[in-house]
């Protein structure tokens, strides 16, 4: 890549509680623009990478031990969540994380502390309800009352409202219905159109995040173990098999799978 | 009747000064989630910054009460800083635990500093009882009452409709998600701690010019504390109508219950009616009940 990438993690190290290492030396890259999907399964690290770059790690007792992180050329090491925020590197966080006692307008409204000011607030509102007509009907009520994938909604527009350069998006498919999942996966493809936002996206749902991006890592104890464009990763075999659920046609039963296991060509 | 009409107007007025005591609480607790048990030694300090500043230094009442704002917003960052902030994230019963002692250092420091003599505050306010009909009340107490009743109408407004407030409640909410969200929490919590100390300042002085001040003046605002709990820790409109429930069964039981038993009731019926009512409402009246989503 000649282009330096918006942002660029290199061989970054994360210790939990001085004790537990969870990322041995990551790397990755999201170039200004695209929507780049980490995938990965339980436990694998994926979360965390999110949290290292938006410096949310030290509130849940974790450090980056090593490496480093790029974002537009500057380094995020030792920087708060909220100038991490405030530089244009949203999260969206596992789990929506809505202010449940907040109207859904006073949640969009916090957001605007990430662009430094109030700004034009009512403006802002418009554009999310423009992506999500069901808040409009409901943005005087509080959060909490909100269904999951109203939830999911709020926010992804909180995160419209804060207008990032890069946004990073946590499983905005947990524990949604695979219709709201498929229209929310069309409305982050449609975020990433019309308003530039460059997007990581990490998802458990590798079919529905490889259909939205453009590059994919995979990650497996706390490591990258594959990469590549979307379009060789969802012909890769080993891809197919694990991540995937495709495989070729016919049904096959568990104890061929687990023979499958072994021959993850990462692993040997 | 006419006995009856005075009661209850003395309950309201006593009442809306037990809600400013109360809005101390509910301020520290709506922004952070902690529960300051400190908050009567603040009020304390309050009253004698106000109170040093009209005898010591001869300022009159007004600038007196800015000064004291002053010193207590100064103080509760302080507080903050120095000793709230390495117990962030921390066990919710250390910080309470915190607060505690902390209310025992202030006092501790209040006997140094002026000793534990009681005194009276100068005289603030007119001396002529106020009269609305047929109900008179003293106008040391009326005064106080306004004052209260505008200092908590600016606290919620405050925390309702300023984008700052808005900051405070979603940080309480959730820190973690407000700090993602380019909120400076650090800046929410100093702010959170400075605002309830000089809410809890006015309440002191007030306190203070009722009933004159001494170290000990603190001990009203555990008094107060089932106020706090009957409206809600986190309502500002639940603190106002607690007050001044609390006021008025204080005053009604003292008129009718005290001449038959001897006495004492007063001081106990509010606390009767808080065990009743928490039985049927766990949360207060007006606290927030977890939202559950099933």
């Amino acid at each position: 890549m000649t282009k330096e990438p918006l942002l660029r993690v290199n061989n970054l190290e994360v210790v939990y509680n001085h004790t537990v290492q969870v990322l041995k030396g990551l790397s990755l890259a999201v170039p200004e623009g695209e929507v780049v999907a980490l995938l990965g399964s339980n436990g694998a690290g994926k979360s965390t990478t999110l949290k290292a770059i938006s410096g949310l790690l030290p509130m849940e007792d974790g450090a980056v031990t090593d490496g480093e992180i790029r974002f537009g050329g500057v380094s995020l090491a030792g920087r708060q969540p909220h100038e991490i925020a405030r530089r244009g590197v949203f999260q969206v966080m596992e789990g929506r994380r809505v202010f449940e006692e907040l109207t859904v307008e006073e949640n969009l409204s916090c957001a605007s502390y990430a662009r430094g000011g109030a700004g034009d607030l009512a403006g802002a509102y418009e554009k999310v309800y423009g992506y999500f007509p069901r808040l409009a009907e409901r943005r005087r009520q509080l959060a909490g009352y909100l269904s999951g994938g109203e939830q999911q909604m709020l926010a992804i527009g909180r995160a419209l409202v804060a207008r990032p350069r890069l946004m990073l998006l946590d499983e905005p498919s947990l524990g949604l219905s695979p219709i709201l999942v498929e229209e929310i996966f069309g409305i982050v493809s449609r975020i990433n159109r019309e308003e530039g936002t460059t997007i990581l996206l990490v998802e458990q749902n590798a079919n529905m995040a490889l259909s939205v991006s453009s590059f994919g890592y995979i990650m497996e104890n706390g490591r990258i173990v594959l990469d590549g464009p979307t379009s060789l990763l969802r012909e890769d075999r080993d891809v197919r098999e694990f991540y995937l659920g495709g495989h070729g046609g016919q049904r096959k039963s568990y104890r061929d799978l687990k023979h499958y296991k072994r021959r993850k060509r990462w692993l040997s | 009747m006419e006995d009856f009409l005075q009661m209850v107007a003395s309950g309201v007025v006593i009442g809306g000064i037990y809600a400013l005591i109360a809005m101390g609480f509910v301020v520290i607790y709506k922004a952070t989630g902690i529960i300051n048990f400190a908050t009567g030694e603040f009020m304390m300090l309050g009253a004698f910054f106000c109170f040093t500043a009209m005898t010591a230094a001869k300022f009159p009442f007004a600038a007196a009460l800015l000064a004291a704002a002053m010193a207590a917003a100064a103080l509760g960052a302080l507080v903050e800083r120095v000793v709230l902030r390495p117990l962030m994230g921390k066990a919710m019963i250390s910080v309470i635990m915190v607060t505690i002692g902390l209310s025992s250092i202030f006092k501790g420091v209040a006997q140094l500093v002026w000793s534990g003599d009681y005194r009276a505050f100068p005289p603030v306010f007119p001396r002529a009882p106020v009269t609305l009909g047929s109900v008179i009340l003293p106008s040391r107490q009326f005064y106080p009452f306004l004052i209260s009743l505008a200092s908590c109408a600016l606290i919620a407004i405050l925390f309702r409709f300023t984008r700052t407030g808005t900051a405070m409640r979603a940080t309480a909410d959730d820190p973690q998600a407000a700090f993602s969200m380019g909120i400076d929490i650090r800046r929410v919590f100093s702010l959170s701690w400075s605002l309830a100390a000089v809410t809890a300042a006015l309440s002191g002085v007030v306190i203070g010019t009722m009933g004159g001040i001494s170290p000990q003046l603190g001990a009203i605002g555990l008094k107060v504390f089932p106020v706090v709990i009957l409206g809600g820790l986190d309502s500002i409109g639940g603190a106002l109508l607690g007050g001044f429930l609390m006021g008025i069964l204080e005053n009604l039981a003292g008129g009718y219950l005290d001449p038959l038993v001897g006495g004492g009731i007063k001081e106990v019926a509010p606390f009767l009616v808080l065990v009743a009512i928490l039985m049927v409402r766990p949360y207060g009246l007006f606290g927030t009940r977890e939202i559950e989503r099933l």
